[in-house]
Formats: structure tokens, C-alpha cells, sequence
């Protein structure tokens, strides 16, 4: 049987910590309480929520890095590692990270509200309205001598001038603010024609911001009857009514950017249009000349004089080939004429001569001796032959 | 068409838009063109103007007394 020291089993125990991944790097939320700092600077707290209970230490060096202590009923998101303090027997978590996500009052109270609003449907994206795009009236639920609120008017008037601001004044911060926020959205509904409403307020503490965690805030938004842009604090600030307004702004000027259009670009559409209109009409006017242009020549080609001068020319061919064929018919003609001659002249004396007969006739009556019976002996006859002719005696 | 004196800047940008559009995808008669355009024209101005000569114009919603809220001019405190 082995005996252990008590020192032992405790170094064996920190081991499986500190060799575990998991518990040397790790994100816990929970809530603040029994916080203390100590002579030496280190800050002992312990984090809870409604079943557990965690022990944790941070080091001065970190202490030092934080905006502020972390207060009894802070909602805090920490980071850092498990690990035993072999002195007590205890383990711990060591925070070297540390950020606030509810102050005040309970986070677990933020935490519940949110969960049951979500559960009823009222963060859902179907329930969002859109803004309107070119808003005529806005209200603006916010403290009248807030920088927020300066904020937001310098950015409407820079960007939208045309829109006009109605500003329902109330407390932002305190017990009194929730149920004048709330009188200030209804009295906008109620009193006025705004198209939109922007709940702001500047950034502050988680403390100084908790109005806008309120049940009543938050439903009073869900009731508006115009959309609600929320703009609350600063980027990293989410608050109940962030997640119910119809859209989350992250800070008051972002919220008055989001709401209207801007000028600027406004007045490049309209010169961009401008310009097309001019394109357009250009373009157009173009297309209308050809067209124009198109329908002159039709028209030329329909023109009486163009068509006598068809006709003319039609009339004249016709004329040239009544001609040509009248030539052609004589040119006909003459060739026959050529071919008779020849035959003619195949027939004639002359060519019968030429292939070698006479012509015999009597020399005192110049009768063609044709028969044997014409002459006798001592008559005197003329022989024609083809060149000539020569005087002869019959025996 | 309708005066423009009457159109919010809303209004006259949207038709200024619809205007250009029109005579983009549609073949009108001449006329018709002619006198589109110069509507457009004209609503270009009046958008314009409509920016240029707008002023801000903030009201505090206030209650007095018993009945219900009035509205006062604002002035913002420096």
C-alpha cells in the first residue's frame, strides 16, 4: 500500500489541470461577487450564476490593464486558466482577460429579459420594419443637451437637410429615464407624423447605458408604429433595446447616417440623369434624322419625275431594239440576195464557156447554131469562147 | 402630369428616375419624347433646388399643462 503526502495528492491534482487544454485557455461569463483587492494590488473575486460558484484571482499587472475594478453584480466575460492554489486546496481561475457585459444590476436580470423577449419573438428578423428611404419627419428620443443629439442633427443636416427633426427630450440615464423614454416614443406616435424615431444616447458606462435594458423601453419600441433606430453607446455597447429596435445603429451618428439619404450622392444621381436624359434625347433625335433621311429617298424613288425618266429610257430601248432587229432582218436580206447571184451566176453562158464550151453561130445571120441542119458546107461561123472569139469555115 | 411645385423631393426624384427609364426602353412618338424630356430636365432642377434651399428644421415636442404635447422651435444648447 502506498502512502501519499497531502502535498503530493495536491501537486498530482494541479497537474491534471494544468496539462488539461481546456482549463489553460478558457472564456467564462458570469456574474460578480465578494470582490476584494488587496494590499498588494491583486483583486480576489468570486463568479457566479444561478447554480455555480467559481473562484478567481487577478494579478496586479492585470488589474492595471482594466478600465475599472470589476464591482459586486457586474456581468463580466473573462478569459484565463484553471489552476490549483496548493496552499489552500483550492483551485482557481486565473483572469487575464476581463470585460464588462452588464453592470449594475444583475446581469442574470439582462440575461433573463433578453431570453424571454427573444422568446417571444420580438428580436426576430420577420418582425423588423424597413426604413423609409427619403424619411420627411424624423423623431429623435434622446437627451436635449446630449452630444448625441448634436451629433445626430449635424449628420442629418450634412447629409439630408430635407428632413425634419422633431425632438421629444427626456432623461437617458437614471430610475426616471426608462418611463420618459417610453412617454417619448408613444407621444411621437400619438402627436406626430414621423416616419421613423431614433433612440439614442452617448456612450457611458454600463451603468449609464442600463435604461436601455429596461422591459418598458424595449416594448415600448415594439409598439411604435414607425420603425426605431437604435443608437446607443458605442460600437461594442449592445443593449436590450439594440435588439429590439427595427435597426441597431452602433453609435447616434450611425444611427442618423443609416435614416436618411445622402446629399452628395443624391445630387450625383440627379446629375448622372441629367446627363443621360441629354444622351437619350441626343441619341433619340439622331435615330428620328435617319429615319427622316430614309423616308426622302423612298419618297424620291416614288417621285413622277424619276418615273417619266424610267419610262423615257424604257421607250428608248424599246425604240433600239425595233431598229436592231429591222438591221437585222436587211442584213438577212443582203446575204440572200449575195447566195441567188451566185446560183445566177453559176447559170450564166460565161461560166459554161469558162469550163471549156463555144458558142457557135452563123457568121451572115448571127443565129446560134444549135442543130446540124443549119449549116452547110462553106458557110461562114463565128466560135465565142470565154475570152474571145475567132471566125471559122464549115467543111 | 401633375404641378411640380406639389412633389416632394421624394416624389420628383422617383419620377425623375421613372422618366429616364421610359425613355430608355420605350419608342415614343416625337412629341412625346420631346415633352419627357424636358420634364426630366425639369425635375432635375427642381430636385436641385429642393436640396439646395434646404434648411434644417428641428422642433422640441413639449407638454404643457394638461392636454396633449405641443411643438415648440428647438435651439440646440452649446
Amino acid at each position: 500500500m502506498e502512502v501519499l503526502s497531502v502535498s503530493q495528492v495536491t501537486h498530482y491534482i494541479k497537474d491534471l489541470f494544468e496539462l488539461d487544454a481546456t482549463m489553460q485557455d478558457l472564456w467564462v461569463e458570469g456574474e460578480v461577487s465578494n470582490s476584494v483587492q488587496s494590499s498588494a494590488g491583486h483583486v480576489y473575486f468570486t463568479l457566479k450564476d444561478a447554480k455555480a460558484q467559481l473562484s478567481c484571482v487577478l494579478w496586479r499587472s492585470t488589474v492595471a490593464s482594466l478600465e475599472r475594478l470589476p464591482a459586486n453584480g457586474d456581468a463580466v466575460l473573462v478569459h484565463g486558466r484553471v489552476s490549483v492554489y496548493e496552499v489552500q486546496g483550492r483551485y482557481q481561475l486565473y483572469v487575464d482577460r476581463m470585460q464588462l457585459v452588464g453592470a449594475g444590476q444583475s446581469f442574470l436580470q439582462f440575461q433573463a429579459l433578453k431570453e424571454r423577449l427573444q422568446q417571444e419573438g420580438l428580436f426576430a428578423a420577420e418582425r423588423k420594419r424597413p426604413l423609409p428611404g427619403f424619411p420627411r419627419k424624423l423623431g429623435v428620443v434622446t437627451s436635449p443637451v446630449g452630444a448625441a443629439l448634436r451629433d445626430i442633427l449635424n449628420v442629418l443636416r450634412r447629409r439630408y437637410p430635407l428632413t425634419q427633426v422633431i425632438v421629444a427630450p427626456t432623461l437617458v440615464q437614471g430610475d426616471e429615464a426608462p418611463p420618459q423614454i417610453v412617454a417619448a416614443i408613444k407621444a411621437l406616435n400619438a402627436h406626430t407624423d414621423v416616419d421613423a424615431i431614433i433612440v439614442a444616447r452617448g456612450g457611458g458606462s454600463l451603468e449609464e447605458l442600463w435604461a436601455f435594458n429596461d422591459e418598458r423601453v424595449a416594448r415600448a419600441i415594439v409598439s411604435s408604429q414607425v420603425p426605431v433606430i437604435s443608437g446607443v453607446g458605442h460600437e461594442t455597447d449592445y443593449t436590450i433595446a439594440d435588439f429590439v429596435a427595427d435597426v441597431r445603429a452602433p453609435t447616434p451618428s450611425a444611427a442618423a447616417e443609416l435614416v436618411v439619404p445622402d446629399q452628395q450622392t443624391l445630387r450625383a444621381q440627379i446629375r448622372q440623369h441629367g446627363d443621360d436624359l441629354h444622351q437619350l434625347m441626343k441619341k433619340y433625335l439622331a435615330d428620328k434624322q435617319a429615319e427622316t433621311e430614309q423616308a426622302r429617298l423612298l419618297l424620291f424613288r416614288f417621285s413622277p419625275r424619276i418615273l417619266m425618266d424610267r419610262w423615257r429610257q424604257s421607250l428608248d430601248e424599246r425604240r433600239q431594239r425595233v431598229m436592231t432587229s429591222q438591221q437585222h432582218r436587211l442584213a438577212l436580206r443582203r446575204e440572200n440576195l449575195a447566195g441567188t447571184k451566185l446560183r445566177l451566176q453559176a447559170l450564166s453562158p460565161e461560166a459554161t464557156l469558162g469550163r471549156g464550151y463555144a458558142v457557135v453561130s452563123r457568121l451572115d445571120t448571127g443565129a446560134v447554131i444549135m442543130h446540124i441542119e443549119q449549116v452547110t458546107s462553106g458557110d461562114g461561123i463565128d466560135v465565142r469562147v470565154s475570152d474571145g472569139h475567132f471566125t471559122g469555115t464549115v467543111d | 402630369m401633375e404641378d411640380m411645385a406639389d412633389l416632394t423631393f421624394e416624389q420628383a426624384f422617383k419620377q425623375l428616375e421613372q422618366v429616364v427609364q421610359q425613355l430608355e426602353s420605350e419608342e415614343l412618338p416625337l412629341e412625346q419624347s420631346v415633352a419627357l424630356f424636358e420634364r426630366g430636365m425639369a425635375l432635375a432642377q427642381f430636385c436641385e433646388k429642393k436640396l439646395d434651399e434646404a434648411e434644417q428644421k428641428v422642433q422640441q415636442l413639449v407638454q404643457v399643462g394638461n392636454g396633449g404635447p405641443t411643438m415648440i422651435p428647438f435651439h440646440a444648447e452649446e
